[in-house]
């Protein structure tokens, strides 16, 4: 995956370049020593396990029934795109991710946009801001579904009657809005919880826009939609790619939302709360592993570019120093 | 409005200076009011969690219903004798140690990779950060093999590895772009004074990243403390952390809300804690160091 990255970042001068006999000797491996523990420690515990999974994707293995272990290949594979449960999860996890990702890049650029002035108690809002996602995501999502989801005393149906006395209708319509619209249910917990991530990334590029070229564009009587079309907006285009894919790479593998608000239930199982299911419920080993590859593989293709996106600003920041 | 102040620039570029203000003001005020609505969920969290469950569950809401702390109390065990003490204090040493772990590791790594570097050092980056792009359930079924096998299922030191493995990348690259910041002239004349790589990390570059090393902690033990997926498979009920706790919670029938919201409080205050504290880093820590 490491390949995958195009651009290699120039590094900075710093350092003198090695000279060639450095390059094997044992002065080369004093300055790689510090660097090994950390790398043999991620290497053991992140790679490690996933070649097993590699090799068990390729088996028929049930454990509750551990004597009928045997190599079937790529059945496990086709069974992932035939099985309809699955199949439906994959679906799911797509509308689940694009959903979140674009509610959060419009509603956290807007708010992105509104914090980057001065204003009385900005360092406040941004704090009040914030706040969701420093909630711990089970406990957000309990209080969704409890708090406010739920269809007799939740919050947004207690507004809804207040509503509706406020204007003299007696009795106000009290959707059930797990059950009725789970997937949506599930999006906006999430929405609620990320948007302020995708806002600090945002406002971070907002804030790293040169000031000179803005009170130009000002001084040259750019409207504040022109300025945001043609000056902002190419600026942010980074930012908005780095935030895209990192949310992507962040929701894709959400379990808690779904786990918490309908335990899977309603078509709203997305392929990391199936994998949990078909390995922790239904003990299906070989299965849950080719299911697991596949998500491997739709996130590299995401991460590839998201790496790509991180080495160019990174490479950025390096040339600068 | 004709005050003659002295050079006041013309009357048209007073207006439309006038209306620039009026119109930041709108603006600020239409920021107050969108940190407030996201801010009500919690909010309301905060408020159900001290109310009595009679006023917890009513619609419309009970907004000014007598405040109290039964919720809080009913949560820490007056009724049931539950205790959620076990759980929390196993979130908190799997998140302190494998912070520590973390740090221990990152920083003679970063080191490596900022300030006396390794060739190809930004491949070595992004081998750290394609690591964390890996989805964890991936990796869950032999984990779980292993830890079934070593019978070092429902401990937490296995939690222990496992966050250490998820934050290191983070850390990884959060301490290389604030140890990039230490002159290097220091760290020479160190070396030069004869002291070796420990010395030197713990006594001169240590104290010089201070900032930066506190809120990578914080960081990975956010992350840590709010981990559900490996805690839920890997631990039972020795070793059961305070998300699984709070999943578990939701059993018993009839009025709970206000209970609920009070754990709900209690298990998110260290986060918000560490992340009000963290606040300035927490976009470079979350953006895995490409945003400063």
């Amino acid at each position: 995956m490491t390949t995958a990255v195009g651009t290699t970042p120039q590094s900075p001068p710093r350092p003198p370049a090695p000279a060639r006999s450095r390059r094997t000797g044992p002065r080369a491996w004093a300055t790689r020593a510090p660097l090994l523990p950390a790398l043999v420690f991620l290497i053991a515990v992140t790679q490690l396990p996933f070649v097993a999974t590699l090799v068990i994707s390729l088996f028929d293995w049930n454990s509750l029934n551990p004597d009928k272990r045997a190599f079937n290949g790529l059945d496990n594979y086709a069974s992932v795109f035939t099985d309809a449960a699955l199949r439906d999860s994959v679906l799911t996890t797509i509308l689940l991710t694009t959903g979140v990702v674009i509610a959060t890049v419009v509603i956290g650029l807007a708010l992105a946009l509104l914090l980057d002035r001065t204003f009385f108690g900005r360092g406040i809002v941004r704090t009040l801001l914030i706040t969701p996602f420093l909630i711990v995501p089970v406990s957000a999502a309990l209080l969704w579904k409890h708090a406010l989801y739920n269809p007799e005393y939740g919050l947004l149906n207690g507004a809804l009657s207040w509503v509706g006395e406020l204007f003299g209708d007696t009795s106000p319509s009290q959707p059930d809005w797990i059950a009725d619209m789970p997937l949506l249910a599930v999006i906006a917990a999430l929405v609620w919880q990320w948007t302020p991530f995708m806002m600090l990334i945002l406002l971070a590029g907002l804030q790293s826009r040169p000031a000179e070229v803005v009170e130009a564009a000002r001084l040259d009587g750019a409207s504040a939609w022109q300025t945001f079309r043609y000056l902002t907006l190419p600026h942010l285009r980074r930012y908005l790619e780095l935030g895209v894919l990192l949310g992507a790479v962040y929701i894709v593998q959400n379990f808690d939302a779904v786990f918490t608000i309908t335990a899977g239930g309603l078509g709203t199982a997305n392929l990391p709360y199936t994998i949990y299911q078909t390995f922790y419920q239904a003990h299906e080993y070989g299965l849950a592993s080719a299911a697991g590859v596949v998500v491997v593989i739709g996130t590299i293709i995401i991460a590839t570019f998201a790496l790509r996106t991180v080495s160019s600003l990174f490479s950025e920041e390096a040339n600068r120093a | 409005m004709t005050t003659t102040t002295a050079p006041a620039p013309a009357p048209s570029a007073r207006r439309v200076l006038r209306r620039a203000k009026r119109r930041n003001t709108a603006l600020g005020l239409l920021a107050w009011a969108a940190g407030l609505v996201f801010c009500l969920p919690a909010l309301w969290m905060l408020l159900t969690s001290l109310h009595a469950e009679s006023d917890a569950a009513t619609n419309p809401p009970s907004l000014f219903a007598p405040l109290t702390l039964d919720g809080y109390r009913a949560f820490f065990g007056s009724d049931t004798g539950v205790t959620p003490w076990p759980p929390l204090l196993n979130s908190l040493g799997a998140s302190f140690f494998s912070t520590v772990l973390v740090l221990l590791l990152a920083l003679p790594a970063a080191y490596a990779l900022s300030i006396r570097r390794v060739r190809k050092w930004t491949d070595v980056m992004f081998f750290f950060l394609s690591t964390k792009m890996l989805p964890v359930v991936a990796g869950l079924l032999p984990v779980y093999l292993f830890a079934k096998n070593a019978g070092m299922l429902d401990n937490i030191w296995l939690l222990v590895l496992l966050y250490t493995s998820m934050n290191l990348p983070i850390a990884v690259w959060m301490m290389q772009s604030f140890l990039a910041d230490v002159p290097v002239s220091v760290i020479e004349a160190a070396q030069v004074d004869g002291a070796r790589l420990p010395t030197v990390l713990a006594r001169v570059v240590a104290p010089m990243a201070a900032p930066g090393i506190a809120a990578t902690a914080l960081i990975c033990f956010i992350f840590s403390w709010n981990e559900l997926l490996f805690a839920r498979v890997l631990t039972g009920v020795v070793a059961q952390t305070a998300p699984v706790f709070l999943t578990g919670f939701v059993t018993s029938q009839g009025l709970f809300l206000a209970q609920l919201c009070a754990a709900s409080v209690v298990v998110s205050l260290p986060v918000l804690a560490a992340g009000y504290a963290a606040q300035d880093k927490l976009v470079q820590g979350l953006s895995l160091g490409a945003v400063k």
